[in-house]
């Protein structure tokens, strides 16, 4: 009987993929067995193949991802009668954890029906349920995850132990007699009773409640009740920054506009936070001066419960004090969020680490945040980096996220935050120390921003310090566009790209602050070519916490300093222009970020403080209408100058057609210095990276300057700091290489 | 009389006449009694004292401008050296000055510095009782440098050291912080601003002798001056092995101060000081160690700003006015910007 082997690369381990192929297979009377090793799945199979091989790939289960199914004729006399699952063996097996994935429609419809997981809160299967945010350590099985403390029952046990269920090796199985427990409480004690019908109840009389969730806790309370919205805001202190929303679908379309991307983006086991247009049905005290909403899908049981029970949106915003992360454990939410929740709806599954919710754009697709649902998924890297060397890459200070490579493939962390923050250091350890599990991996190099006072820059340095290997300090811009060739396959060998990069700031090579530049690069190496005129940044970090800095400095060189005065009355602009002049703590910087604030300043958006990060650009972004008149930048020796557009203000312009000015100018200047780069024949694409190409206006703007390019921009990886780890490793890796 | 209303030539370094007047009458009739010699012979009883210590530093002074409000750059000279000895748990005794004179030095300057170098020794209680000058040509330095050395003696049994502190001691400092950098960044002549700050430039011989006495299982001491508070605590969290937190509304800081760092984009955590120190006592002597403080001018400020901890050894956090922990560093340089 002819016999083959084949191989299944992808996400297919602890996806359910090997009891699918045990029912493919005996559907199909053929015999043989399956088994999960390092490289994935492996089928040893005899018989009439037929349709088997591409069924493989069609019908795999919800969360696997197949790369490739290799067939090849075997010899394979020891196959047993009929098809059976080999329990895995080797080292190195079963080490993959997929992402954590919503729940599926089968346990949805289990909790709304009538069987023995009515309504239970932590109902899952192979294709649903938590993952990633219970593993405490490998290889993934439930003794080690935080279900461990939680004995299956006999039912559970033989769903778990039969290949033919949904459940069969579902880690986290649970029933109501085995599972998981939930209830509410409130001034220390629980509440006796059904704690969804409290809680939503609760919620219904304008209660705010901490709600354990997958990755952390949320502070949940009524979207349609202003007073809750204002108390929410005024007792967590943050007077403006968008709240997320979560909402069933039914009730999606009364609140944003759902385009059938959008609609995709929610749906996705990841179950990401996606921005949409406004509808204007909710307070606008929402998101102020936001012409979008960020809206998600519940993703757990307790989320569908809930929101069935309630009825309507909730505000679903992270459980955190100010600047802090996200609050996961049960005592640290009673302490932390007591000032602002009246009452917890808790459990007793315990979450191994903090996962944010993702946040998503799709017109154009882009990753805001990379977190829940989409880590430790990995990502093939580029032809040619095939045998790079195994490399750690650290990221940024502020939107922290490291990146393993190994074997062709990136495997990049989720957002952490910012790493002075006490949790966030800690959390960065623990990922440092989870993803090299994961990935097995043993770095030959590490790889850091230039920066010297990033704390992953120093944990870099000590980290090659002891293992003895080399530091690599790749200059934060350059780290942006290979993330982006990196995302878009880009070969290592594939020439030069011009890469615009659109970014807060970064340390540049000639120790002045970068962030609005026109590269000409590859992996190795680039160059210069065009960059935003530089201003100084008065106060340093200062300057992007109060937008006027930077809107008197962009004034006063455009000649317009009367104008400054008249628009920042109550700032000390006096000394501020003395530090400029004399360069005290006043570095000079190309930041296309700050340009975007010093034009909201001008235009009275939040000018002397704003109260979270991106802020101004934010609310700049909604105000900007599709008219009037687009200013040329000139671009001298490189420098391309803004003064045009406050020379638009100060003749009065409209502040919607003021803000429109500002992202199509800056689009149409950086892309015709691109387009002269490939027309000369010195580029081969054009790429777009870094932080403000988070802005849909501008992205969009730029690629439509640009149609008739080749243009590589990312829409899976953040184009923020998000995907700075991925470039660092990237360049570290073409780097060592050509030494 | 002679070198009234001159200036500092290169003669008055050459080794002749014109030098020794420069000297005679500039340095040592000042710092007379008892008079300042080229080596200086000393004797003290204390050290004689079994398991008594010779206590022994150097420090090289440079600030622009060397006057400003609240001292000058001989002020800053002696109380430094004083200081260093002082939280090392010597009782300082004798200093020697050196002068790095930049040809064109106005002599009345260098009166007034030496002037003030005369009065801090003698409140602090030193000796200023060997020196040395150079002249150099124009732009070799900038005005005046001044580096002095110090000797003290630290009593038998008496063990300070940053190794020394453990998990549950806390911290005290004797004021406000930041007064002494804040004042020089308004003072540069380049930098045309109006500020009531005064630098906190003080000798604390004797506040650390009284903290002593009261707290006498005081742990260690740190006088704070470039890096400020922040890097003083980062090197004790380092050398002890354990944490520190200190809280953020308890940090002693002038409006003024926080107004100045908040325009220039500066954390006053690191603004440096030339009169405050930290000090590391058992918990059980906080109060005794406080009032000690408090009862002496240059310690009217102090409070309690943190303690160490057995978590996140060698690291030094701040709770925050909202309840969170950030993690305040060590920096390599100048404060750089760092958001992207
Ligand atoms: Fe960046
Ligand atoms: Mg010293
Ligand atoms: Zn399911
Ligand atoms: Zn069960």
């Amino acid at each position: 009987m002819q016999a083959w082997r084949i191989r299944v690369r992808g996400q297919v381990q602890g996806v359910g993929f090997r009891p699918f192929v045990w029912q493919l297979a005996r559907a199909r009377g053929l015999r043989g067995v399956v088994l999960n090793d390092a490289e994935g799945v492996l089928i040893r199979v005899a018989g009439d193949l037929g349709d088997f091989a591409a069924a493989l790939r069609d019908q795999a289960p919800p969360l696997a991802r197949v790369d490739a199914v290799e067939v090849t004729a075997a010899v394979c006399d020891d196959l047993p009668e009929g098809f059976q699952i080999a329990a895995s063996g080797a080292a190195g097996a079963e080490t993959r954890v997929t992402p954590d994935a919503a729940t599926c429609p089968d346990c949805l419809a289990e909790i709304r029906g009538e069987g023995r997981r009515r309504g239970y809160a932590f109902t899952n299967c192979t294709h649903c349920g938590p993952r990633f945010s219970i593993l405490q350590s490998l290889p993934y099985d439930r003794a080690r995850t935080t279900m461990a403390p939680f004995a299956m029952c006999p039912a559970c046990r033989a769903e778990y132990e039969d290949p033919a269920d949904r459940r069969f090796h579902a880690q986290p199985i649970a029933c109501p007699d085995c599972g998981p427990r939930l209830w509410l409480e409130a001034g220390g004690a629980e509440l006796p009773g059904d704690a969804i019908g409290l809680a939503a109840a609760r919620l219904k009389a304008g209660e705010i409640l901490a709600v354990k969730g997958l990755g952390g806790f949320h502070l949940a309370c009524d979207a349609t009740n202003a007073d809750a919205v204002d108390l929410l805001r005024a007792r967590k202190r943050r007077p403006a920054k968008p709240f997320a929303l979560m909402a069933r679908e039914e009730d999606l379309a009364r609140i944003v506009a759902v385009s059938p991307a959008a609609l995709a983006a929610l749906r996705d086991p990841a179950a990401p936070i996606v921005l949409m247009p406004a509808r204007g049905s909710l307070p606008e005290t929402l998101a102020p001066g936001m012409a979008e909403l960020g809206v998600m899908l519940p993703y757990t049981p307790l989320h569908h419960l809930l929101l069935d029970a309630f009825g309507g949106v909730l505000v679903m915003t992270s459980g955190n004090l100010s600047g802090a992360p996200q609050v996961i454990g049960n005592d640290e939410a009673r302490e932390k969020l007591s000032a602002f929740a009246d009452a917890f709806l808790m459990h007793d599954r315990a979450i191994a680490r903090r996962l944010d919710d993702s946040v998503v754009r799709v017109d154009p697709p882009m990753v805001l945040r990379r977190a829940r649902g989409q880590v430790p998924g990995t990502l093939p890297l580029p032809p040619g980096f095939e045998t790079a060397p195994q490399i750690v890459a650290y990221g940024g200070q502020m939107k922290a996220a490291l990146c393993l490579i190994k074997t062709g493939q990136a495997l990049l962390g989720h957002h952490l935050g910012e790493l002075d923050e006490a949790l966030t250091w800690e959390a960065f350890l623990q990922a440092d120390a989870d993803y090299a599990a994961l990935f097995d991996h043993r770095p030959q190099a590490v790889a850091v921003d230039l920066h010297p006072d990033f704390r992953a820059s120093r944990h870099g340095a000590a980290r090659a310090g002891r293992l003895g290997v080399p530091l690599i300090a790749v200059q934060h811009h350059h780290a942006h566009l290979a993330a982006c060739l990196g995302e878009n396959l880009w070969p290592k060998d594939g020439g030069k790209v011009a890469v615009i990069v659109l970014d807060g700031l970064g340390l540049g090579p000639d120790g002045t602050v970068w962030g609005g530049e026109l590269l000409l690069g590859d992996y190795k190496g680039f160059e210069r070519v065009a960059w935003l005129k530089p201003a100084p940044l008065i106060g340093g970090d200062r300057a992007q916490i109060e937008p006027w800095r930077n809107a008197l400095v962009r004034l006063d060189a455009a000649g317009l300093s009367d104008l400054a005065d008249r628009l920042f009355p109550a700032a000390p602009r006096d000394l501020a222009r003395q530090l400029a002049a004399k360069g005290i703590n006043a570095p000079l910087s190309s930041s296309a970020g700050r340009l975007f604030d010093a034009v909201a300043a001008c235009l009275g958006i939040c000018p002397m403080r704003q109260s979270y990060e991106g802020e101004a650009a934010m609310r700049l972004e909604s105000l900007a209408a599709d008219t009037g008149p687009v200013p040329d930048l000139p671009c001298v020796g490189g420098a391309i100058d803004p003064a045009p557009l406050f020379q638009l203000l100060a003749a009065g312009e409209r502040p919607d057609r003021v803000a429109h000015a500002l992202h199509a100018s800056l689009a149409q200047a950086f892309a015709a210095e691109a387009r002269r780069l490939i027309e000369a024949g010195q580029a081969e694409a054009v790429a777009l990276t870094g932080g403000c190409f988070q802005n849909s206006r501008l992205a969009t703007m730029t690629r439509n300057f640009l149609a008739d390019q080749g243009i590589l921009t990312q829409g899976r990886i953040p184009a923020n700091d998000g995907g700075l780890a991925l470039g660092q490793a990237l360049v570290a890796a073409a780097k060592l290489e050509s030494n | 009389m002679a070198l009234r209303d001159e200036r500092v030539t290169l003669a008055h370094g050459g080794g002749g006449k014109a030098m020794r007047d420069l000297i005679e009458e500039v340095f040592t009739s000042v710092f007379q009694p008892p008079g300042m010699e080229d080596q200086a012979r000393l004797t003290e009883a204390a050290l004689a004292e079994p398991g008594a210590r010779l206590a022994f530093t150097t420090d090289s002074y440079v600030v622009t401008p060397v006057e400003f409000p609240g001292g000058d750059i001989g002020k800053i000279a002696v109380c430094g050296t004083v200081n260093d000895l002082a939280v090392g748990g010597a009782r300082p005794l004798w200093l020697s000055a050196a002068f790095i004179l930049e040809e064109g030095t106005e002599v009345a300057l260098l009166r007034r510095i030496v002037a003030t170098m005369a009065r801090e020794a003698e409140a602090a209680g030193v000796r200023i009782v060997t020196g040395d000058t150079k002249v150099v040509g124009r732009g070799a330095c900038d005005g005046v440098f001044v580096t002095t050395s110090g000797v003290g003696v630290i009593p038998p049994g008496r063990e300070m050291a940053a190794g020394r502190v453990r998990p549950g001691d806390v911290a005290i400092v004797n004021g406000v912080l930041g007064d002494h950098g804040a004042t020089i960044l308004a003072a540069r002549g380049d930098l045309a601003l109006t500020s009531d700050i005064e630098s906190d430039c003080a000798a604390l011989g004797h506040l650390m002798a009284d903290v002593i006495a009261a707290a006498p299982g005081i742990r260690a001491a740190r006088d704070l001056t470039r890096g400020g508070l922040a890097s003083a605590l980062n090197e004790i969290a380092q050398t002890a092995g354990c944490g520190l937190v200190i809280e953020e509304t308890a940090l002693p800081l002038r409006p003024e101060v926080v107004g100045l760092c908040e325009i220039l984009g500066l954390d006053p955590l690191y603004l440096a000081n030339e009169g405050r120190l930290v000090v590391f006592v058992p918990e059980a002597e906080a109060a005794a160690a406080l009032a000690a403080m408090r009862a002496r001018p240059e310690g009217a400020g102090a409070c309690v700003v943190g303690r160490a901890v057995a978590e996140h050894a060698g690291q030094v956090r701040m709770r925050t006015a909202f309840g969170g922990a950030r993690i305040v560093d060590m920096l390599v340089g100048e404060q750089l910007p760092r958001i992207c």
